[in-house]
């Protein structure tokens, strides 16, 4: 049987702008690593909204998901925040198993 | 050729057309769409390709004290415009401090198809214009965006844990965004390969140009359209009709402004139009990390989805009419 670990997975949405704001704070938060992926259209308070037909970065947003040890968890949350306090986005903190433990 | 004339034949060309399509296409709630991709390759694109046809024009005539003077004039007037749209938005209308700051700087700053879409009307008159104009619109882009940033500073002063942030990520957004260097880049690539250059790529940047420029100007009113069903219950009266005066108020300025200088009457008109029209690519972003509280929907709804499409229609020939008493 496979032995897994338990971590933690952050899954930011952020807004596109922000985006090298963000990741260049995880990287001073020391996270070992992280995926951008893109996302196509939702909705929020302000509405529905769509990346489709943008040609401008405003009003398109990304996804990072980033899986970091538990004892790292506050640190790097806390340096999200700082910037994402004043920009759209959504931030979830779950529990997830990995197999590689020293990989996070 | 009468004003009327000017309209009516504005009304009919294809871009203008195809812009009406993209835009009853999502006022209808069509699945007509344009990936996020291929709009991004289509603006930059058109911005290589005006920033290259300018650099080449340039290379021919050098530089001159003219294009020094409308630069000059360009980034006063994109520095000043903000804080007339501030002070009007803050009498008129019951946006914040720094909604009304936020958008003030769209209108202070440009957009380049709106200035493609003069270009063309422009041509389409027979009408020669200075090549320079190019470089004059890369410098009008980002003037707005402080004028704009200080009006903001003065209302709500910046906490000491997003200032020193706000600055640095603003002069890198502000002086590499993608519109700005590429048109930057191809300008001083056309330059330095001058006409030469030119003739070595004319068929991929000149020949399918108006084609291209009428599939983006689809998407833009896709975009305008979306925007406009979305974002309408965020304008109030006074800010629509901002979104129409502001565009004049500041063609009135440039007109001013170029009574001394002795532009051709293609190259007043499409200084007018730069003046006169509403960035919705380079603003917003910076504006997102700039004043991250003021609300994109009102900016971008006014920008793209009302002043963009009446300087196309309306605008765009009212201009050419101004500077036939202006130009030379």
């Amino acid at each position: 049987m496979v032995v897994t670990h338990l971590k933690k997975r952050l899954e930011i949405i952020v807004e596109a702008p922000a985006l090298h704001r963000l990741t260049d704070r995880l990287n001073q938060a020391g996270v070992t690593g992280y995926t951008i992926v893109p996302v196509l259209a939702g909705r929020g308070s302000d509405g529905t909204w769509s990346a489709e037909g943008l040609a401008g970065d405003a009003g398109r947003l990304v996804m990072v998901i980033s899986i970091v040890d538990a004892a790292k968890a506050d640190a790097v949350l806390e340096r999200v925040y700082s910037v994402l306090a004043r920009q759209i986005g959504i931030v979830t903190v779950s529990d997830v198993q990995v197999i590689r433990a020293d990989h996070f | 050729m009468s004003l009327l004339d000017l309209a009516t034949q504005n009304l009919v060309s294809p871009m203008v057309l195809f812009f009406a399509l993209g835009l009853a296409a999502a006022l209808a709630r069509s699945d007509l769409t344009i990936p996020e991709a291929v709009a991004k390759t289509l603006a930059l694109y058109l911005m290589m390709s005006i920033g290259f046809k300018g650099g080449a024009e340039v290379a021919k005539s050098g530089i001159t004290a003219l294009m020094l003077w409308v630069m000059l004039a360009g980034v006063i007037l994109s520095f000043i415009i903000p804080v007339i749209g501030y002070v009007a938005l803050r009498a008129v209308s019951r946006l914040s401090p720094v909604d009304a700051a936020a958008v003030s700087a769209h209108y202070g700053s440009i957009s380049i198809v709106t200035f493609v879409a003069g270009i063309e009307a422009v041509q389409g008159q027979g009408l020669p214009f200075e090549g320079f104009l190019v470089a004059v619109a890369a410098v009008m882009e980002t003037p707005a965006i402080l004028s704009a940033l200080l009006l903001a500073r003065r209302a709500r002063p910046p906490s000491r844990d997003d200032e020193g942030e706000s600055a640095g990520a603003l002069i890198r957004e502000v002086g590499l965004n993608a519109s700005v260097v590429m048109l930057v880049g191809s300008f001083l690539i056309g330059w330095a390969t001058g006409p030469k250059g030119l003739a070595m790529i004319a068929p991929f940047i000149v020949d399918p140009f108006r084609g291209i420029l009428c599939l983006f100007l689809l998407d833009m009113g896709l975009v305008a359209g979306r925007g406009m069903r979305e974002g309408a219950k965020h304008l109030s009266p006074p800010v629509l009709a901002f979104g129409i005066i502001m565009p004049l108020v500041s063609a009135a300025l440039a007109t001013l402004a170029l009574m001394p200088l002795g532009l051709s009457v293609g190259g007043a008109a499409l200084f007018i139009t730069l003046t006169a029209s509403a960035s919705y690519i380079a603003v917003p972003a910076a504006m997102r990390l700039a004043l991250p509280e003021a609300k994109p929907a009102i900016y971008l709804t006014l920008s793209l989805g009302v002043t963009f499409p009446f300087n196309l229609a309306l605008g765009i020939p009212l201009y050419l009419a101004l500077a036939s008493w202006v130009g030379r």
